[in-house]
C-alpha cells in the first residue's frame, strides 16, 4: 500500500517539480514534498532489504507530518526568498541529508524503547515487533554518515550561493546558527561513535536532540 | 464420494495405546499394501506420528468404511482389547474428516500448537501412500490441499513464529539483541539440561562460537565437544566475558556464582558493549543486582517462562484465524467433491442422448438412400444440433446445482427423467 502511494507520490511530484513555472525546489511546499518522498524511498529500501515492517510504524508519521505541514503552506504557496530560488543543489543535499537523520531519528527511538522493554523485561507485542538492538543501532550509525556528508556539502553549496548572491559566504542569520550547530552536533555523535566508542543508547539520545536542531533549522527557513 | 478418518491421537489416547498403534518405516509399505486390499474404502492414507495413527480415506459407503477402519486398526494391535481399543478411537466423515486434516497438517491439531515437524510428516505419509497407489484423484486432490492450506496457516498467522519452549525462548532473547548471531559467541556456564538444550539451539542458529565452562573440568571437555565448543576452566571464565555477548548460566551452585561487583568490573572492561545473561539456574547463579549495571540485560527463569505464556497467548489467537482459513477451504474442498457426483450423470445423460441421435440418424439414411453426400451431413448436422440444444440447459444446471446441498435431487431427478439407471446399470 505503500508502494502504491510512492507511485502516485513521485508522479504528483514529477508534475509539480518539472511541470510548473516556479523553479525546482525553491518553494517550501516543495521541499516538504520532496522530503516526505524522500523519506517514504528510503523506508521503503530498508524496508525491501531488511523486512522490517515495523519500521513504517515510525518513520511513514514523520513523511505524514511533512505532507500536512505542506498542506498547511500550500495555500498560499509560499514562495522562499529569492536567494533560495535557484540553489536546487543546495536544497537536494541538505533535504536527503535531512531524510537520512529522520531514518536516524526514528531508529533511535525504536532503539531506546526496545532497549527500556528488554531492560524492564515487558515482553509486550511492542517488543516482539521491533528488530534486534543491534540492526537498529547499525541502521542509526549507517544513516548519520551517511546524512553527515550530505548536510556539510549541503552548507557548502549554500555558502557558495550565499557568496554568489550576497558577496559573503556566511550571515549569521538565525537558519545558519541553528544550521551550524546542527552541523556540529553531528559531527560530535559520529565522532564519538567512530573514535571514542561511544555507547548505542547515547547515541540514540543525541541522535534525537540532534534531529530536533534539523526541525528547529527547517522552522527558521521560512 | 465422502472423505473419512480414523484413529487416534494424544488427546484420545495415552501413551501406552498409541505406541501399540504406531507403524514404522520399516512396515509402512507392507501396512499399506494391505490398506489397498479395503473393499469398502477406495482411496487411503496412513500417518504414523509419535502423537497420532490415523487412517485417511476416500468412501463411497461411510458405514461400511466405518467399520472396516476400525476393524483394520483394531487388528493392527493385538496387545490392547478390542473394546478398549475401540474407546480410544473416533471416526470422522465429510466436513468434519477433512476439516481435521487441514487441522492435522496445519498442525493445529498438534500437542504442541504450531510445531513445524507435522507438515513434513504429513508430506512423507502421502508419498509413500501415493507411491503405493493407494490414493487416487479424490485423496490426492484433499491431501495437496491440506498442504496448501497448511502452508496458508503459517504464512499468513504467526502461529509457528515465536518460542513456546524455555530453551527456545532463550534463542529468541538473544536474537532481540543480535541480529545475526554469526558474528556472536556463547558462554554455557554449567551443564544443566536447559542450559544445554539452549545452547545446542543458539548452534543450530549459527551462532560463531561456543564456550563451555563448568566447575568439573572434565565434564566441560566432553560438553564442548557435543558442541564443537572451546572448554574453559571455570577458575578463568570471568575474564572470558570480556569477548562474550550471551551468557547462559545453569550451574547447580547453592549461590550466585556471578556477582553485582564481577559484572560492573566486566563492563568497564567490555568499554560498556550490552551483554545478554540468560540465568536458567534455581538457585539463580547471578545475583539479582546485576539488572541494574546499564548494558547489562539479565534474565532469569520466570522472563523465559514468560515468553512462553505470552507467545502460547499469541499462538492461540493465530489459531483462530487459522480455523477461519481451514474453514473456507473445507467449503472448496467439500464444493469440489460434490461436482464430483454429478460427473457419472452428465456423462450418461451425454451417452444417452449420442446413442438415440445415432440410431434415428442410420434410420433416416436408410430410407432416403439417395441423399448426397452433402446431404447427409445436413441430416446428421440437424440431429447433432437438436440433441445439443435440448440437452444445454439440463448440463448447465446440473454442473452449476453441483457444488449446491441439493445437487443430489438434480442427480435424482436427471436420472429418473432420463431412464439413466436401466440404461447404464451399475454406472451408479
Amino acid at each position: 500500500m505503500t508502494a502504491f502511494g510512492f507511485v502516485l507520490h513521485s508522479a504528483t511530484l514529477h508534475t509539480h517539480l518539472f511541470g510548473t513555472d516556479h523553479a525546482a525546489l525553491s518553494s517550501l511546499f516543495d521541499v516538504m514534498v520532496f522530503f516526505a518522498w524522500g523519506l517514504i524511498l528510503t523506508f521503503l529500501i530498508v524496508e525491501y532489504v531488511n523486512r522490517t515492517p515495523v519500521l513504517g510504524s515510525f518513520v511513514l508519521p514523520l513523511a505524514v507530518l511533512a505532507l500536512i505541514f505542506a498542506a498547511t503552506v500550500r495555500e498560499d504557496l509560499q514562495v522562499l526568498k529569492p536567494v533560495l530560488s535557484n540553489i536546487w543543489l543546495h536544497v537536494l543535499m541538505i533535504v536527503s541529508g535531512t531524510v537520512a537523520f529522520a531514518l536516524a531519528f526514528a531508529a533511535s527511538v525504536m532503539y531506546l524503547l526496545q532497549e527500556r522493554l528488554l531492560k524492564l523485561r515487558r515482553f509486550s507485542p511492542m517488543y516482539h515487533k521491533l528488530p534486534p538492538l543491534d540492526f537498529l543501532d547499525d541502521l542509526n550509525r549507517k544513516s548519520i554518515l551517511l546524512g553527515f556528508p550530505l548536510l556539510t556539502f549541503g552548507i557548502a553549496a549554500g555558502a557558495v550561493w550565499e557568496n554568489f548572491s550576497s558577496g559573503s559566504y556566511w550571515n549569521w542569520d538565525p537558519k545558519e546558527i541553528s544550521t551550524a550547530l546542527t552541523w556540529v552536533f553531528y559531527l560530535m555523535v559520529l565522532l564519538g561513535r567512530v573514535l571514542v566508542g561511544w555507547r548505542a543508547k547515547h547515541a540514540a539520545y543525541l541522535t534525537m536532540i540532534g534531529f530536533a536542531g534539523v526541525i528547529v533549522t527547517f522552522a527558521n527557513v521560512e | 464420494m465422502h472423505i473419512v478418518t480414523a484413529g487416534l491421537n494424544h488427546k484420545t489416547a495415552p501413551i501406552k495405546v498409541r505406541e501399540g498403534l504406531a507403524i514404522s518405516n520399516g512396515d509402512l509399505s507392507c501396512v499399506l499394501a494391505s490398506l489397498k486390499t479395503l473393499s469398502a474404502v477406495e482411496e487411503t492414507m496412513l500417518l504414523s506420528t509419535c502423537n497420532r495413527v490415523e487412517l485417511y480415506g476416500a468412501t463411497r459407503d461411510i458405514d461400511a468404511a466405518s467399520k472396516e477402519l476400525h476393524q483394520f486398526l483394531i487388528q493392527r494391535n493385538p496387545i490392547i482389547a478390542p473394546d478398549q481399543l475401540a474407546q480410544h478411537l473416533y471416526f470422522l466423515s465429510d466436513d468434519d474428516a477433512v476439516r481435521h486434516l487441514f487441522r492435522v497438517a496445519s498442525s493445529l491439531d498438534s500437542m504442541v500448537m504450531g510445531e513445524p515437524q507435522i507438515l513434513g510428516q504429513f508430506k512423507d505419509a502421502m508419498e509413500a501412500a501415493v507411491s503405493q497407489g493407494c490414493t487416487g484423484v479424490v485423496l490426492n486432490k484433499v491431501l495437496k490441499k491440506a498442504i496448501s492450506v497448511a502452508k496458508k496457516v503459517r504464512t499468513d498467522t504467526p502461529i509457528g513464529e515465536q518460542a513456546v519452549s524455555v530453551s527456545y525462548a532463550a534463542v529468541e532473547l538473544a536474537k532481540k539483541f543480535f541480529q545475526n548471531l554469526a558474528e556472536h559467541s556463547v558462554m554455557l556456564v554449567g551443564a544443566g539440561e536447559m542450559g544445554e538444550l539452549a545452547g545446542r539451539h543458539l548452534v543450530n542458529h549459527g551462532v560463531r562460537q561456543v564456550m563451555v565452562t563448568t566447575r568439573n573440568f572434565q565434564r566441560a571437555l566432553e560438553f564442548a565437544k557435543q558442541f564443537k565448543g572451546e572448554p574453559i576452566a571455570f577458575e578463568t571464565f570471568k575474564t572470558k566475558l570480556l569477548h562474550t555477548d550471551i551468557v547462559i548460566c545453569s550451574t547447580g551452585a547453592p549461590y550466585p556464582i556471578v556477582t553485582a561487583q564481577d559484572m560492573i568490573n566486566i563492563m568497564r572492561m567490555r568499554q560498556n558493549k550490552p551483554i545478554c545473561i540468560i540465568d536458567i539456574a534455581v538457585p539463580r547463579d547471578v545475583e539479582d543486582d546485576v539488572r541494574d549495571i546499564d548494558d547489562v540485560y539479565l534474565f532469569n527463569i520466570d522472563d523465559l517462562q514468560q515468553i512462553v505464556t505470552v507467545n502460547l497467548e499469541e499462538r492461540q489467537k493465530a489459531a483462530l484465524t487459522a480455523e477461519a482459513i481451514i474453514q473456507e477451504e473445507v467449503g472448496t474442498i467439500m464444493g469440489w467433491i460434490k461436482t464430483l457426483e454429478t460427473i457419472p450423470t452428465i456423462v450418461a445423460l451425454k451417452k444417452h442422448a449420442e446413442e438415440i441421435q445415432h440410431v434415428e440418424v442410420e434410420k433416416v439414411l436408410a430410407r432416403l438412400p439417395s441423399l448426397s453426400a452433402e446431404e447427409r451431413k445436413i441430416v446428421e448436422g440437424l440431429a447433432l444440433s437438436i440433441v445439443n440444444k435440448l440437452l444445454h440447459r439440463p448440463l448447465v444446471t446440473l454442473k452449476e446445482e453441483a457444488a449446491n446441498a441439493n445437487s443430489a435431487m438434480y442427480v435424482d431427478a436427471t436420472r429418473r427423467l432420463f431412464s439413466l439407471d436401466e440404461d447404464h446399470r451399475g454406472n451408479k
